[in-house]
């Protein structure tokens, strides 16, 4: 049972984390290779103030969304004017260079690690849930205002987004500062959760991981985004059992999402009664013009 | 001075296996416009190949390239058919070749280590031990043939692409598919094409590396230096992924020879950040505007 709380607690851990990456990717539009730079951050702010200030996890999680969004606004500066690949690769070569510096740095471990962080007490279960809840609330209400449907407009066509008097750097660095404070606060979260952090942790293969997760749940849904997170750190667990070969099913699985059924499990699309009416409306507008279309070219007017 | 040399050395030819990896990286760029995260694992795979055929097949130190080269050939060539021909159909965004290139890399790397293990394997003793002296400066054999194999690979690839009525296809569909294919430039047989080549240099260095230090699952995390160089020398650009990765082998060994070991890659990728910040499109890259 307790194991079984223990994935559900790494979900939402995990949740926090994606529902940043969910704000950038699945509806800015920009592509990030180094979010486990942040969760890094996060994690290693969070166990300083812990372990070493001997602080209230609360105060953990607060320093280290802080810090993780004052980085990623000077990282902002930098790299948001860069197009396409170029800011993704300029996102990993940070997320890379954070890894290295922790892996040099003794006096939080080095690349050993740092052992007995203090852990979660008293509410140690409800703590992540409670995160995560308050996390997909705020993540709500930023999609459905102003500053979410300027995202959306910058990730579809940003030179239509600018014309039409969106500040585009702006919409873009609220963004990437949402995420990075999320994945901060997830950082924060995982160290006193597991209690032990490495550099190694924070490599880009957890980066990609929580990539994979927004677009395997879905470009632009948030219910998506905590669906895949739900599954996707789920079901490794669960198949541990098979463990040489849950990595090779999970390769091929992205490749056949992507090819199959690229807008992800809920594309563009959110688990709510208005928003299953909202798809199931597009649904039977799309299948109306094509019978249009149809009868149209059967009676040769086309 | 001598150790200055030494160095140099060492940096060429730690670089030339660089450029063997990132001139892959860089000719599918040209043409595909995004970054083929799978190239580590095809070079992983040609390093896996190049190993068994000359230990379970026994062939003789340069047939094995040759299996090498065809082997990784043929798995980048399936890789562009199976996996990126559906998106490219469909004309799928940048962002979902690089998710899928990296989920083809996450399921070949761990079919590895599934299927054959993930110990290390060493490659059969082929060179003579013991370096050949030059003076003072010690010159690896390993290295030498590093060195020399990569520089004939490379030349060819370029008397190919500059010389040849095929490399003037490939040019030209980098330079504009669309322009190009009503030429009558078949664009679909230069995506081929170049996925070839790629995966038979990617081949070609996976051996030579596995020769030089051991053959396992994760050897295609080198590729990333090589991606670096692609970046640094401009993405998309042969003659620039070759000076990057040349460029980028020094650094190493004169930052890990003269300061630490430990900060290698960390100023790989501050030059990487500093480089994209200063100038993105690297030493020679094409306008950035365009490959958006």
């Amino acid at each position: 049972m307790e194991y079984i709380l223990g994935i559900f607690e790494l979900s939402a851990i995990n949740l926090v984390a994606v529902l940043g990456l969910s704000i950038l990717t699945g509806f800015t539009g920009l592509f990030s290779f180094g979010h486990a730079g942040f969760m890094a951050i996060g994690a290693y702010v969070g166990a300083i103030v812990t372990a070493r200030l001997h602080l209230p996890f609360v105060a953990a999680i607060l320093a280290a969304g802080l810090v993780a969004g004052i980085i990623s606004i000077g990282i902002g500066r930098l790299t948001l004017k860069l197009k396409g690949d170029y800011f993704c690769i300029a996102t990993m070569g940070f997320g890379e260079a954070i890894r290295l510096i922790l892996n040099n740095w003794a006096w939080v471990g080095g690349a050993r690690g740092w052992e007995s962080i203090p852990q979660f007490k008293g509410i140690s279960v409800s703590l992540p849930f409670i995160v995560a809840i308050i996390s997909v609330i705020l993540v709500w209400n930023m999609v459905n205002s102003r500053q979410g449907r300027n995202m959306v407009a910058v990730r579809e066509e940003e030179l239509a987004a600018q014309m039409a008097g969106i500040n585009v750097m702006r919409t873009k660095m609220m963004a990437l500062v949402t995420s990075a404070v999320l994945a901060g606060i997830a950082g924060a979260l995982m160290a006193n959760f597991v209690g032990f952090i490495a550099p190694k942790t924070f490599n880009m293969t957890k980066s990609t991981e929580l990539t994979i997760i927004v677009i395997f749940g879905g470009i632009g849904s948030i219910s998506g985004s905590v669906l895949g997170a739900l599954l996707l750190t789920a079901l490794p667990e669960i198949f541990r059992a098979f463990s040489d070969w849950r990595l090779v099913f999970y390769g091929l699985a992205v490749i056949v999402i992507m090819v199959g059924r690229p807008q992800g499990l809920l594309g563009g699309m959110e688990l709510t009664p208005a928003g299953l009416r909202k798809a199931a409306a597009a649904n039977k507008a799309k299948a109306a013009l094509l019978a249009e279309s149809r009868a149209m070219e059967k009676r040769g007017e086309i | 001075m001598t150790q200055f040399l030494q160095q140099l050395v060492n940096g060429l030819s730690i670089g030339s296996i660089y450029a063997l990896m990132a001139v892959g990286y860089s000719l599918v760029y040209s043409i595909m416009n995004f970054s083929n995260f799978a190239h580590g694992s095809v070079i992983m795979l040609g390093a896996y190949f190049g190993f068994f055929s000359m230990t379970l097949l026994g062939l003789p130190f340069i047939p094995s390239f040759f299996v090498a080269a065809f082997g990784s050939a043929i798995i980048a060539v399936s890789l562009e058919r199976l996996a990126y021909k559906p998106l490219r159909d469909r004309k799928a965004p940048f962002l979902y070749f690089i998710i899928t290139a990296m989920g083809a890399s996450i399921f070949i790397d761990n079919f590895v280590i599934a299927t054959i293990g993930p110990t290390p394997k060493m490659y059969p003793q082929i060179f003579a031990q013991g370096p050949i002296m030059l003076g003072e400066i010690a010159l690896g054999r390993i290295d030498l043939a590093m060195f020399g194999i990569s520089a004939v690979c490379l030349l060819a690839l370029i008397l190919f692409i500059d010389h040849t009525k095929m490399g003037k296809a490939v040019q030209a569909t980098a330079y504009n598919m669309k322009a190009s294919a009503l030429m009558g430039v078949n664009p679909n047989f230069v995506i081929i094409l170049v996925f070839a080549i790629g995966g038979a240099l990617a081949g070609v260095a996976g051996v030579l590396y596995g020769m030089k230090y051991q053959v396992f699952p994760q050897i295609g995390a080198i590729t990333l230096k090589s991606f670096i160089a692609a970046v640094f020398g401009g993405l998309g650009s042969l003659p620039g992924a070759l000076l990057g990765a040349l460029l980028l082998g020094l650094i190493e060994t004169f930052v890990s020879g003269y300061l630490s070991t430990q900060y290698r890659d960390l100023i790989a990728f501050l030059i990487l950040i500093a480089m994209l910040i200063v100038r993105p499109t690297g030493i020679m890259g094409k306008n950035a505007e365009d490959k958006a």
